[in-house]
């Protein structure tokens, strides 16, 4: 093995991807853009910075005897951090604001809310004595975050309004100690999505590296150096090493651009160190993946669409998409699961590197890297000297 | 050294039913340059294929160099400088970086590759496009490179394939030339053409191959008296009963 060959042909592919702007856009500035949109769009959400509602009520019991519940009922919706309220003379009109987008919430208060607020406090023992009515609430259903916070907002709005001021500050004999992770109430929901970013950046290694292959294999690239002292293994080798190279630019541009809008990993130096390090073992698995893929494949655009075999199950079962049940139990057999897992110890729970875990998730990406890098050398390998 | 540079006997390829290369015995000398002719499929590019250690013969025995073509691959590899038929480059390199990477391939030490490479870029008169990207070129212009690529490393033995396909004739004749240069240097030279006149031109023998047998050899003036014709093309026309498939 000659070092000038290898050093020449990493330099011939690093060149390739700086020159040729679609491998460009989708090794360094695809994950750039990803990061960064993603960082912005998350990174407000659970952040607490206060984010405003916008809550219609209709009031359909203005004429009653007792419309003063009513009127408490708005005045305690309106003096809730972070609402917008907004009257509507019908159910109707309401609803057409509802269903598009300009309101997050819509409050109807029957005929009656008052008569059975009143009747409650008439006899607040006699539940047979009690008017019921029923307050209906209708959520926007294109808001995730309107859904899960709109609802306890109107429980806690109509509970003040029948007991008053009183019902937030009650004595009680338990209380509930402060967690230590409370901490992670800061977070936004871009921390808990950025450990997985660092895996969907690397993962789209997996079509450059399987494109890169089958384009020099159909132009008869490959076939040409063959009639030059350049061997498969340093061939296949440069490859391994200039889409590290590239792997090292992705990590540290999804670090750098995190960084820069503002995300704060909760880990120090080594933690960091590890990160890096696991991050390019999983790059491993990728090339390894791209090889397979280019050996599969009978030309580029094969490649392209094949590599989505692989990198679709790393990205859904295993990056920043979370989600239960039979996904978590695929998601056990998946190597980017175990990055993200790791980055989730290191940047979000700050775990330091001792942590046992780490270094078992650690164990699992470097045997699967091996693994599927031998695999893809080999075929490769077979199918070159062919 | 050996005493030739090229020798191959009883040279059979078969892919399938197909035979490609039918018991080929050939020899070529030191200095030499010999001219493969043949219409498309007679088995030329298989031949220097078998040779450039891409396939490997069905029957039969080939030396390059002295090597042997099964055996000792990776010394002919050292030896050799292979000009495919369809130019392959990186279209994203210039000329000059797709030049001296195959200078790279063959170790060779970098002041020695940039004055090899500012030398040959001259004589093929490419020094105003050198440093322009290939995928720019034209197919002449991807073709000298693309020759360029093949001879950075002052190979021994040149196998060349068509080199002057789609070639201006201002090009072809500065390649010309350059082949002419390798060949009193003492290199083995291969070239396969259809060009009649480059085969005259440039050859010191040619071989007439058709459907994978070798049917006429000598020195394109021996083949002309011995066949009584003003020119390589007759006789080929009377050898084969056909045309080649490109005119010059």
């Amino acid at each position: 093995m000659r070092m000038t060959r290898l050093i020449a042909l990493i330099k011939k592919d690093l060149k390739h991807t700086v020159r040729e702007p679609a491998m460009l856009f989708q090794i360094l500035l695809f994950p750039l853009l990803v990061t960064v949109v993603f960082g912005l769009a998350f990174g407000a959400m659970d952040s607490g910075s206060t984010t405003t509602f916008s809550i219609g009520v209709v009031n359909m019991d203005s004429g009653s005897e007792h419309p003063e519940w009513a009127g408490y009922f708005v005045g305690n919706l309106t003096s809730l951090n972070g609402t917008v309220v907004s009257s509507y003379d019908s159910n109707a009109t309401g609803q057409v604001d509802l269903l598009n987008g300009n309101l997050h919430a819509l409050v109807v208060l029957p005929a009656g809310f008052g008569a059975s607020c009143n009747s409650y406090w008439l006899a607040p023992l006699d539940g047979n004595s009690w008017t019921n009515t029923t307050v209906e609430l209708y959520v926007d259903s294109g808001s995730m975050i309107a859904g899960s916070a709109v609802p306890p907002m109107i429980q806690q709005v109509l509970l003040r309004t029948l007991y008053g001021e009183t019902v937030a500050s009650l004595d009680l004999p338990l209380t509930i100690g402060r967690p230590a992770s409370v901490a992670a109430s800061t977070f936004t929901a871009w921390d808990y999505m950025a450990p997985g970013m660092y895996a969907f950046a690397s993962i789209f290694l997996v079509m450059t590296v399987a494109q890169t292959m089958t384009v020099e294999r159909d132009t008869g690239l490959i076939k040409r150096m063959s009639t030059t002292p350049v061997t498969a293994s340093e061939f296949i080798l440069s490859k391994t090493a200039s889409n590290m190279v590239l792997a090292l630019g992705q990590v540290i541009i999804v670090f750098g651009a995190s960084y820069a809008i503002g995300y704060r990993p909760e880990t120090d130096i080594t933690g960091m160190a590890f990160a890096f390090v696991i991050a390019l073992v999983f790059a491993l698995t990728c090339v390894g993946f791209g090889l397979i893929t280019a050996v599969l494949s009978k030309s580029a655009e094969v490649a392209t669409g094949l590599s989505f075999v692989f990198i679709m199950p790393m990205m859904f079962f295993g990056t920043f998409m979370q989600f239960g049940g039979l996904t978590q139990s695929i998601g056990a057999f998946m190597p980017s699961n175990y990055l993200t897992h790791a980055l989730t110890t290191l940047f979000l729970r700050g775990a330091s590197v001792t942590t046992l875990s780490l270094w078992t998730d650690l164990l699992v990406v470097a045997v699967v890297s091996i693994l599927v890098l031998a695999a893809g050398v080999i075929l490769f390998g077979k199918q070159i000297r062919k | 050294m050996s005493e030739n540079a090229i020798q191959i006997s009883n040279l059979t390829v078969r892919f399938g039913s197909v035979t490609a290369v039918d018991g080929l015995n050939l020899e070529v000398k030191w200095g030499e340059l010999f001219g493969l002719l043949g219409p498309n499929g007679a088995g030329k590019t298989t031949t220097i294929k078998v040779l450039s250690t891409l396939l490997r013969p069905t029957e039969g025995i080939a030396r390059v160099g002295g090597h042997d073509v099964t055996k000792e691959q990776e010394d002919i590899r050292e030896i050799i400088g292979v000009c495919p038929q369809e130019p392959s480059f990186y279209p994203f390199l210039t000329g000059r970086e797709n030049i001296e990477l195959y200078g790279d391939f063959h170790s060779m030490p970098k002041k020695t590759l940039k004055e090899r490479v500012d030398s040959l870029i001259q004589r093929i008169g490419m020094e105003d496009h050198a440093n322009r990207r290939a995928r720019e070129y034209s197919g002449g212009m991807i073709r000298r490179v693309s020759t360029l690529m093949a001879l950075v490393h002052d190979p021994k033995v040149a196998l060349l394939d068509e080199p002057t396909v789609a070639m201006d004739p201002v090009s072809r004749r500065s390649v010309w030339e350059f082949i002419r240069e390798l060949k009193h240097n003492g290199k083995a030279i291969i070239l396969t053409t259809h060009y009649m006149e480059e085969a005259e031109e440039l050859c010191d023998r040619v071989g007439i191959i058709d459907q994978g047998r070798l049917i006429a050899i000598g020195t394109p003036s021996d083949l002309k008296k011995e066949y009584g014709a003003e020119h390589l093309e007759d006789v080929f026309i009377r050898l084969t009963g056909k045309k080649l498939k490109e005119d010059v």
